[in-house]
């Protein structure tokens, strides 16, 4: 790795600044960024870490909504009993040493097409919260590795909706275990949102019309027609769009099975 | 019954006491005074024409000392081969040149085009960054049957074609065989891949370069297999160092499985650089790195044809193989396809017409070379997938048609030119089939089914021929070394024993299991006994370890050299005890004269011979001190039956094994629990390949599956908990230990067995135009499978 500086601030204002220096890169686990750094794929300046950050730490649930402070690892996720679908979810991140040191904020700020956390908080509903807005599930995602956030903007914390019932299927990518499809189903009081990570070449996304037919009926024979289309979906070793098209409907009607 | 130290006895490996503590010695560990780094520039393309190097920035960075290529190498010999494979009219292989650092041309992502010796290796990286390769960018030769088409790109401009060989096995066969296939029964033919595969030891390669220039000595500390091959090929074919000026060491290693027994282009640079700069130059490869400078294997592809008669039995055995070398010829690269894999293609049947058609490419592709089992996995594997496609056109239970054909007396001569000395096919099959159940899988089938899972039970058998020998007929096939192994056995004043052994211990356990040898031989504590190995320094000149050998010929080799010194120590002892030499027996450490009362301890009599006051000085020597070269007479063969049950999840093709037995007869076993470990770990590999492991490239020639990210290793939750028993045994004939090695057998029985019960499962749920599938067996393809036609 090319070298950097660490900036270890304890407080956000800290943090805050310290973003606004050179070519500064947040650090919030680095389960993605340590190996881009050995890979010599990125040059920061600047390494600011949030893990000392007192603000964004710890989880707390009030009116049905879960907030998880932006540098909570996997493994404190996992460990909440607010939002049980989460943390199934949560748990099944990576192995150990990967829960103990990723964190929630770090991996959606990342926005990797096959990572988790993006499937959860967009079937979840509810918002980002950075050093500077809010910024609602639904606006977060902008495709493969692209958020709403800004170069030096911070995840602070995260707010789900939790719903009435939920579930999380991931089907593994043999080699890095990653989603090659996962499929979150979460059922509201006004409505079902499924999320679909690992999938389409434009990132996570909603699959509205498995909602459609969730919504009005939440059972697995619901959606055991329907048939998500090939189109835009990845095409790599592991799965032509075809397969991973198809892994949606089997993940969607594994989820709902397993949420009703 | 086996003492709880001597052969038979399952004692617990002592090196683990290191490994698991952090306290191995490997060669990343070793840091000289005044050391060095070097990074390399590796191509990023393909193919191309290298039409300069400008290294002037680089060579201005901090900390670089100085900055190598191939003009560097000037004079210096090209990386060799082996083995010298000659081509169905008798002619000799293609055999392009193997540059250090790449000159005129870069033909693989991954060639080494320029490197940089610095301070650190970070510093080194830095400045390799500023290096500028101009490379005018060539179609990449890919796929091989494209490759050998008239009008291909070449990836040697000077060879005439893509071609290294085009081998035919037995050649005065071929009509023969081609007659009764013409008035066959039935033809079951089959087309099929054996993947390519990256070898991925846990321990990535390293080197470290050292010279003294008052002495003018070389040292090179290597991960390899075989330091004296090394110090031979590099020292005679490459850097022009004789032997006792070049000293090299293979301390403890992580894993080799075959990849780490070749000599590579960065063990010849860090040697040549350290000499050329007069300080210690270090390598430390990264675990990208390896994926495009470690030679991989396997990457055949197959069209296998079986003739049968009415009753099932074999008539005759045709194949046709193209075999990939990648863009230039490994150590021992050609020997795979051919006699590690054409001599094997009897299996353990009588099948009296077999002619093998091998055709050895160049693509523009990292080398290939040996991996576990090395040309015998690829045998088994299209034939024991062919005998399943038959039995399913003819109707033929799986286990009748393969007990039908077996061989059953032996000494039996093959077809392909070997001589198996021992085995009992039956008795595996029978042992496997019970421990396996597999009267049971109808209750099994039933349960799967009840949770929506598909169920299938694939079995088959295999040979494998192990301790490649003798070097007479190895050196008539193309070897260009001697397969023997060494061994000398230094008895120290207080009985003490130190066995300097020329096979090298890379996880293999020898310093638990050749003391064993010795304990039993002589009837001492194991406790007594020190294994030295990897140091051509103070071992005896031998061959190193790979295709299952150590036990069989360098247990040989220290069973003939403790032999010697057990004679010796009897005259001793006869002197000693004013008796006959030959009334003087040797047991549980004691010198006895046969029918009196007189005893001497293993002790006394070493002592002796170190402090000779009463001793036959005018008859022997002082000192107890053998050493003996063990040359086999022929491979051993191990042979045994597996078996693999399946469920496939019918919605998403997922295969998840659930149960694998295996039998095997190893002859003669010394460690029983250390033999169960190899056979374990070669499942692993084995299942690895079958389900998981795929090294791809694109059309490109860029490689795709370059990372763990993307190339997928078994992990332990990917294996069930294994059956696997080795009580048949039919002991080597030919061996004083009647033993037959055991490394390999996992690697290369398991992939067909696994195969055979994913496409039994998909046959039993009505998919029955699924015939084969091409390994690995992930998902996506089981899935299309299903889906095809279906």
């Amino acid at each position: 790795m090319y070298a950097f500086d660490i900036a270890k601030p304890a407080t956000l204002a800290e943090a805050v600044q310290a973003m606004k220096t050179g070519e500064a890169q947040a650090l919030s686990g680095g389960q993605t960024l340590i190996p881009t750094l050995k890979q010599r794929l990125a040059a920061p300046s600047v390494l600011v870490s949030l893990a000392g950050v007192g603000e964004m730490k710890g989880v707390s649930a009030k009116d049905g909504v879960l907030e998880i402070g932006g540098a909570a690892t996997h493994r404190e996720v996992a460990g909440q009993r607010h939002y049980p679908g989460l943390a199934e979810l949560a748990g099944r991140i990576g192995d150990p040493a990967v829960r103990n040191r990723g964190t929630i904020g770090g991996s959606l700020a990342n926005n990797d097409p096959s990572a988790c956390y993006p499937a959860a908080l967009l079937a979840s509903g509810g918002s980002v919260k950075t050093d500077r807005r809010e910024i609602a599930a639904d606006d977060f995602f902008q495709g493969m590795f692209a958020t709403a956030l800004e170069a030096d903007e911070i995840i602070t914390a995260v707010r789900l909706r939790v719903p009435e019932a939920s579930n999380y299927q991931k089907f593994l990518q043999p080699a890095s275990r990653f989603a090659l499809v996962g499929v979150f189903v979460a059922r509201h009081a006004d409505g079902v949102r499924v999320a679909v990570t690992g999938a389409s070449e434009g990132g996570v996304f909603r699959w509205t019309e498995a909602e459609r037919a969730l919504s009005a009926d939440f059972s697995a024979g619901a959606v055991s027609g329907l048939k998500h289309p090939a189109d835009g979906m990845i095409s790599d070793i592991h799965g032509t769009p075809e397969y991973r098209a198809h892994l949606i409907g089997v993940m969607t009607h594994r989820a709902v099975a397993a949420a009703s | 019954m086996p003492k709880d130290f001597g052969i038979g006895a399952s004692t617990k490996r002592r090196e683990d006491v290191r490994f698991l503590t952090g306290k191995g010695r490997y060669t990343d560990d070793i840091n000289l005074p005044n050391q060095l780094h070097v990074a390399f520039l590796r191509s990023d393309k393909a193919h191309g024409l290298l039409k300069g190097v400008d290294t002037a920035e680089a060579s201005r960075m901090p900390g670089v000392v100085r900055v190598f290529t191939g003009a560097d190498f000037e004079g210096v010999g090209g990386l060799p081969c082996g083995w010298q494979v000659t081509d169905r009219e008798g002619n000799p292989m293609q055999e392009p040149g193997h540059p250090v650092l790449a000159r005129g041309k870069v033909r693989h992502v991954g060639d080494p085009i320029a490197a940089v010796v610095a301070d650190t290796q970070e510093r080194a990286r830095d400045a390799v960054e500023k290096i500028s390769a101009d490379i005018e960018e060539l179609p990449a030769v890919v796929d091989m049957r494209k490759a050998v088409v008239a009008g291909s790109p070449k990836v040697h401009d000077e060879l005439t074609s893509n071609l290294c060989y085009d081998w035919g096995f037995v050649e005065e066969n071929r009509e023969k065989v081609d007659q009764a296939f013409a008035g066959a029964h039935h033809v079951t033919t089959l087309e099929l891949v054996n993947n390519r595969l990256v070898a991925n030891p846990m321990e990535p390669r390293v080197a470290v370069g050292d010279y003294t220039a008052h002495n003018g000595e070389s040292t090179l500390y290597t991960t390899s297999q075989n330091p004296h091959v090394i110090r031979l090929l590099m020292g005679a074919f490459v850097l022009s160092i004789p032997e006792h000026k070049l000293r090299v060491v293979a301390p403890d290693v992580g894993g080799g499985f075959g990849t780490k027994i070749f000599h590579y282009a960065e063990e010849a640079f860090c040697t040549f650089a350290a000499r050329e700069i007069g300080r210690p130059v270090k390598w430390t490869s990264s675990r990208s790195e390896a994926f495009v400078s470690d030679a991989h294997g396997r990457d055949h592809v197959t069209r296998i044809e079986l003739a049968l008669d009415a009753d099932g039995v074999f008539q005759a055995i045709r194949t046709e193989t193209f075999a990939n070398m990648g863009a230039y010829l490994s150590t021992f690269a050609p020997s795979v396809p051919t006699w590690l894999h054409g001599t094997l293609m009897a299996g353990n049947y009588g099948t009296p017409l077999i002619y093998v058609n091998v055709k050895a490419v160049f693509t523009n592709t990292v080398p290939v070379d040996a991996y576990r089992g090395a040309g015998r996995p690829e045998a088994t594997f299209q034939l024991e997938r062919v005998i399943d496609k038959a039995a399913i056109e003819m109707g033929m239970d799986p286990a009748e048609i393969r007990r039908k054909n077996f061989i059953t007396k032996f000494p039996y001569a093959t077809p392909v030119a070997v001589e198996y000395d021992t085995g009992d096919y039956n008795a595996t099959l029978e042992k496997l089939l019970s421990i396996s159940d597999r009267d049971g899988f109808e209750g099994r089938l039933a349960a799967s089914k009840a949770k929506g899972r598909l169920r299938g039970f694939g079995l088959n058998c295999y040979i494998e021929a192990c301790g490649i020998a003798p070097s007479q007929l190895v050196g008539q096939l193309g070897a260009r070394a001697g397969l023997y192994e060494s061994a000398t056995v230094r008895v120290n004043a207080t009985g003490g024993v130190v066995v300097m052994t020329g096979s090298h211990s890379h996880g293999q356990g020898h310093e638990t299991t050749f003391p064993q040898v010795i304990a039993d031989m002589i009837g001492i504590d194991p406790g007594m006994i020190e294994i030295e190995h990897g140091d051509t320094a103070n071992t005896p000149m031998g061959m190193g370890t790979y295709g299952s050998r150590s036990i069989a010929v360098g247990g040989s080799a220290m069973v003939r050299a403790a032999e010697k010194v057990i004679k010796k120590a009897k005259k001793i002892a006869a002197h000693l005890m004013e008796a006959s030499e030959g009334d003087i027996e040797l047991a549980d450490g004691k010198f006895t004269v046969a029918g009196t009362d007189k005893e001497l301890a293993w002790g006394d009599v070493t002592l002796a011979a170190y402090v000779p006051h009463n001793y036959p000085l005018e008859d022997i020597e002082p000192g107890l001190e053998e050493t003996a070269f063990y040359d086999p007479a022929n491979f051993t063969f191990p042979a045994g039956a597996y078996c693999c049950e399946v469920e496939v999840d019918p919605d998403t093709g997922a295969v998840t094994v659930e149960r694998f037995s295996a039998a095997d007869d190893f002859g003669n076993i010394i460690n029983p629990m250390i033999v169960s470990g190899q056979v374990h770990g070669g499942l692993a590999q084995g299942i690895g390949q079958a389900l998981l492991e795929s090294c791809l490239y694109d059309v490109n020639g860029q490689l795709v599956s370059g990372s763990w990210m993307d190339y997928a290793m078994p992990r332990a939750d990917d294996v069930p908990s294994f059956s696997v028993d080795h009580s048949c045994r039919t002991p080597c004939t030919h061996n004083p230990l009647g033993v037959k090695g055991c490394g390999e057998a996992g690697a290369i029985g398991s992939p067909p067995a696994v195969v055979n019960a994913v496409v039994d499962a998909l046959r039993r749920a009505g998919h029955t135009h699924v015939t084969h599938i091409d390994m690995p067996l992930s998902p996506s393809r089981v899935w299309a499978a299903m889906n095809a036609n279906g």
